[in-house]
């Protein structure tokens, strides 16, 4: 029972590495397309006056900041899970 | 309101007490307790140098100016932090494995260590980092006359003296002190990187602490605010969709390529695990910077009268509220943000210059690095102290030919775009084997041609270029008009600069090293360096012979120091299982040699100074096999059939030495069986001769009868004790013996064998000195009775004084007994005393008639109780010394 348990667990867990890692280099690409949708939003047209209002500031501030929010935080879980594997190979990290 | 004379002092302190930081920070790490030092905290804050006074002051004018396309410089590092797994991790790995020491340093060691490479991207950098060094100084400057407004006396004095050239010497001196205190082989400045993290930790609260003020003790707090920032005239978003991705892309290349980034992300870099901690903290870190930016740039819209600087708001807002100490933290900030990047960008660029540029010329000139009496250690130093200088004397010559006007945002984005172009070469190198050094110098030099035709001299307003040739074109050629190239018009200048440069530099790039084949070297450092995580192991063979060591010596001494150097030669000998310092020139050794150097003088200095006591590099098989290794099977199959060779040929030299020792036994024997031979004749020839006598001689006298038979019975006794002897020998030889261990005193020994010989009836006399007689044997003690019998008898035989004497001292040395039997004779001649203990070795034929083995005989038994016997020189007659380990305890006095 226990000698069956052993690898399959290892091997489960090998495999969420990586995934981590697939994670890690794919958070980066969609930061770009998150931070790239406001090309996408009507802009002021600075010579005549446009119908269709503009993203206020206040709110593309927000989008900005949330996006940025969420990948430092995507970016803050990503190292811990792929931390905890580089720590038990190398206990002198801190 | 704040006088101009606070101000100043104030700085003086906060520059004194970042000495201070820098000082201690550099003896903890002298004394090994900077521990803490290596903390990815410390590492992340050092990777804020990212924020210059740019960021600081210029992104609040930005913002005013055009809105939130502020971020976009914030925006690119930050997804090439969180895309760390991708592209820094490698360039981490890569600058650990092969002590890189700059951005041209990569660059060139990938692209087979090319000095031509080297010295372009080191001028490139140099050309590009001056407007930024020179925006540094312009906005210290700015600021302080942004305090000076309100002061008159002040006013005056900045009229007087010219800050920026006071601020640039100021922040050449710390960078010498700190940046060029010593030549260290990674490279690495810890005083350096502590000050910088403070700094960063000062600019941020600054930054931060003007933001809340701005937002909650003047708006009166986040809705208000937003409602200001809706109602403003950056209320709406009003981004160019182009330089809105242009930047984020040219920001994100820049936090790259930029020298100084360089230096904080690679070069400075304790531990691949602290990139885990960075991903996150430092995207946290610019978000934070970049949060309060707009509240800021609003208010002071709202406040300021129109026409003030907004790049100054970040000071002018505080200052206007009456709010002296929060401007003196805000100008802190901004001083923070400055000088930090100064320092670094001063020392990374430094670092190429001496690297690249004047110590290939150095050894040039000098004809290569082993001769002459110059210590290149001082001349590298030397080199970067000046390069130093130079660095922020071109800033600041800058400064006051572009005079300084430019928007700040504006000269940090010129800057950003010019490093860029080392994109293409930079990642092509780590991720695309097929990149050549070719194809990265055309890509580099086009993309260079470009940015500094289309962005660099329009920027120096009418002095560079003629409006003729911004209208025209040079020589009327329309479509090479600089702000409209290829016909092309309407596009933001610097967006039409970025997208010309680097996409021909791309292109450039990947044609010519389509088409171009790289040099063996190449092939194998861009295998290196691309697949840096399969094999991180040494770059490229080197081949040589035992009397360049010496020479590698001397030169290594000059560039690591004579200490380091030594220990490092003796641990590369001790490691090849030499004594002393000097290895073979093993390629192992020498690619490690080659690290060790590069970290001192880079990496193309360091192959051209070893290529040049080595001869040329030579690529191993195994080397070209690891590039070529399209065809695993192939490879496989070659190093079998390699391996295979090296085993026969390994093989071949085993029979080949086996041959030879048989060779030298056969000889020996039939040696051993002529001498032996020869001695059974000469009794046997008496014998027969004597009994022939016997037998066919009539008459003989009884006398004589008697006289004969003796001579035949003595001769048949020598005959049995040769026959004796030579079993004897045999049987120690062969360690067949059987040894008798008994306990006894040596005194009693030593008297047996005086007895046995008869040594005292006879003529010799026998003196024992010695305290250490009474010593208790535990030993053989016939056997060794035997030896003293033989070497009593040899002086009794041989001892050609008037009145013979033997004197058999007994000494105690360490654990050994030391028995010396010295005579009054004449001794053994030089030339005979390595012969004596050889068997059948007599030294002079007297009738003395033994068979010359008796000394033989002598060795191999102490041989086999453990001890030594031999001649002992110099003792004014024959002498010999028997040593023997002592026994556990001495005798019961």
């Amino acid at each position: 029972m226990k000698d069956k348990s052993i690898p399959v667990f290892l091997e489960r867990r090998s495999y969420r590495q990586r995934r981590l890692m697939d994670a890690a280099r794919l958070l980066p690409l969609l930061g770009a397309l998150l931070w790239m949708v406001p090309l996408l939003w009507p802009r002021v047209q600075p010579a005549q006056g446009s119908e269709t209002a503009a993203v206020s500031t206040s709110s593309a501030i927000l989008y900005m900041f949330a996006v940025w929010m969420f990948l430092a935080l995507a970016a803050l879980f990503l190292s811990v899970m792929l931390d905890t594997k580089a720590e038990t190979r190398d206990p002198r990290d801190d | 309101m704040a006088t101009l004379n606070i101000l100043i002092a104030v700085c003086l302190g906060y520059v004194a007490m970042l000495f201070a930081v820098a000082f201690m920070a550099e003896r903890a790490a002298l004394r090994g307790r900077g521990n803490w030092l290596r903390s990815p905290w410390i590492y992340t804050l050092s990777l804020s140098i990212y924020c210059t006074a740019w960021t600081f002051y210029g992104a609040v004018g930005y913002a005013a100016r055009s809105g939130l396309e502020f971020m976009t410089i914030y925006l690119g590092p930050t997804l090439v932090m969180i895309g760390w797994w991708w592209a820094l991790r490698k360039m981490v790995r890569i600058g650990r494995t092969q002590r890189i020491t700059s951005v041209a340093d990569l660059i060139s060691s990938r692209y087979g260590k090319s000095g031509v490479l080297a010295v372009c991207v080191t001028l490139l950098a140099v050309v590009g980092i001056t407007p930024y060094i020179s925006l540094q100084l312009q906005s210290v400057t700015l600021s302080f006359s942004s305090f000076a407004v309100s002061d008159a006396e002040g006013a005056e004095l900045i009229a007087t003296y010219d800050t920026a050239l006071w601020v640039a010497v100021g922040l050449a001196m710390f960078t010498i002190l700190f940046g060029t205190r010593n030549l260290d082989a990674n490279e690495r400045h810890h005083g350096v990187v502590m000050a910088i993290a403070v700094e960063a930790v000062v600019k941020l609260f600054a930054l931060i602490a003007v933001g809340v003020f701005v937002v909650w003790g003047l708006a009166g707090g986040v809705g208000p605010m937003m409602e200001r920032i809706d109602a403003s005239q950056i209320g709406q978003w009003q981004v160019n969709g182009g330089r809105w991705a242009g930047l984020t892309l040219l920001s994100a290349a820049a936090f790259l390529t930029l020298p100084r980034m360089f230096q904080v992300l690679v070069v400075e870099n304790e531990d691949e695990g602290h990139l885990r901690t960075a991903a996150w903290a430092f995207p946290t870190y610019l978000m934070l910077m970049s949060l309060f930016v707009v509240p800021i740039a609003v208010m002071g819209l709202e406040l300021m009268p129109p026409g003030s600087n907004p790049d100054q708001f970040v000071l002018t807002v505080p200052l206007s509220q009456g709010r002296d100490g929060l401007a003196m933290l805000s100008f802190l900030g901004g001083f923070s943000s400055a000088t930090s990047m100064v320092i670094v960008a001063a020392i990374a660029l430094a670092t190429m210059v001496s690297n690249h540029i004047v110590m290939p010329i150095f050894l040039r000139v000098t004809q290569g690095g082993a001769s002459g009496p110059t210590d290149v250690r001082h001349v590298v130093i030397l080199a970067r102290r000046m390069s130093i200088g130079v660095v922020l004397g071109l800033g600041y010559l800058y400064y006051k030919v572009s005079g300084g006007g430019t928007a700040l945002a504006a000269i940090g984005l010129v800057s950003f775009a010019g490093l860029a172009q080392l994109l293409p070469a930079m990642i092509g190198g780590i991720f695309w084997r097929g990149a050549t050094r070719n194809g990265a110098l055309a890509g580099l030099l086009v993309g260079f041609a470009i940015w500094a035709w289309s962005l660099l001299l329009p920027q120096f307003g009418g002095g560079a270029l003629s409006p003729g040739v911004m209208e025209q074109g040079p020589w009327g050629i329309s479509w090479l008009r600089p702000e409209a190239m290829f016909g092309i018009e309407g596009v933001d200048p610097l967006l039409h600069a970025a997208l010309w440069s680097l996409s021909l530099n791309a292109l450039v790039f990947v044609v010519v090293s389509l088409i171009s084949f790289p040099s063996p070297l190449e092939r194998l450092q861009g295998a290196q360096f691309v697949n840096i995580f399969e094999h991180s192991s040494n770059p490229q063979s080197w081949s040589g012979g035992i009397a360049q060591s010496e020479d590698l010596m001397i030169m290594a001494q000059r560039i690591l120091g004579p200490a380091e150097a030594q220990s490092f030669f003796q641990t590369e000998a001790a490691r090849q299982g030499l004594a002393g310092y000097l290895p073979e020139p093993t390629p192992d050794f020498l690619a490690r040699l080659e690290r060790e150097l590069s970290g001192a003088v880079g990496g193309a200095t360091a192959h051209a100074m070893v290529a040049q006591i080595m001869g040329a590099a030579t690529v191993s098989v195994e080397d070209l096999l690891a590039v070529a290794d399209e065809t695993a099977q192939m490879m496989e199959y070659s190093s079998q059939l390699e391996a295979k060779s090296s085993e026969l040929t390994r093989t071949a030299r085993q029979l080949r030495a086996a041959n030879e020792k048989l060779t030298q036994l056969s000889v020996q024997k039939d040696a051993f069986l002529s001498q032996i031979s020869h001695e059974l004749r000469t009794p046997m020839t008496s014998i027969r001769a004597f009994s022939e006598i016997l037998r066919d001689a009539d008459g003989l006298q009884p006398k004589d009868l008697t006289r004969y038979a003796s001579i035949i019975h003595a001769e048949a006794i020598r005959l049995t004790r040769l026959l004796d002897d030579l079993l004897d020998l045999s049987v120690l030889e062969n360690g067949q013996v059987s040894l008798n261990i008994r306990e006894g005193l040596l005194s009693d020994v030593i008297s047996h064998s005086i007895a046995a010989t008869g040594a005292d009836m006879h003529a010799l006399r026998v003196r024992r000195v010695g305290p250490a007689s009474e010593v208790m044997l535990n030993t053989d003690l016939d056997r060794l009775a035997q030896v003293f019998i033989n070497l009593i008898a040899n002086a009794q035989k041989y001892c050609d004084a008037e009145r013979p004497e033997l004197t058999i001292e007994v000494n105690r040395r360490g654990g050994r007994i030391i028995v010396d039997f010295i005579d009054n004779g004449s001794g053994i001649p030089p030339e005979a005393q390595s012969m004596v203990f050889e068997k059948f070795y007599r030294v002079a034929d007297r009738q003395a008639g033994g068979a010359g083995l008796g000394l033989a005989i002598c060795r191999e038994i102490m041989a086999r109780l453990g001890g030594t016997l031999g001649y002992l020189p110099g003792q004014g007659g024959g002498a010999f010394r028997v040593s023997l380990p002592a026994a556990q305890r001495m005798a019961a006095r």
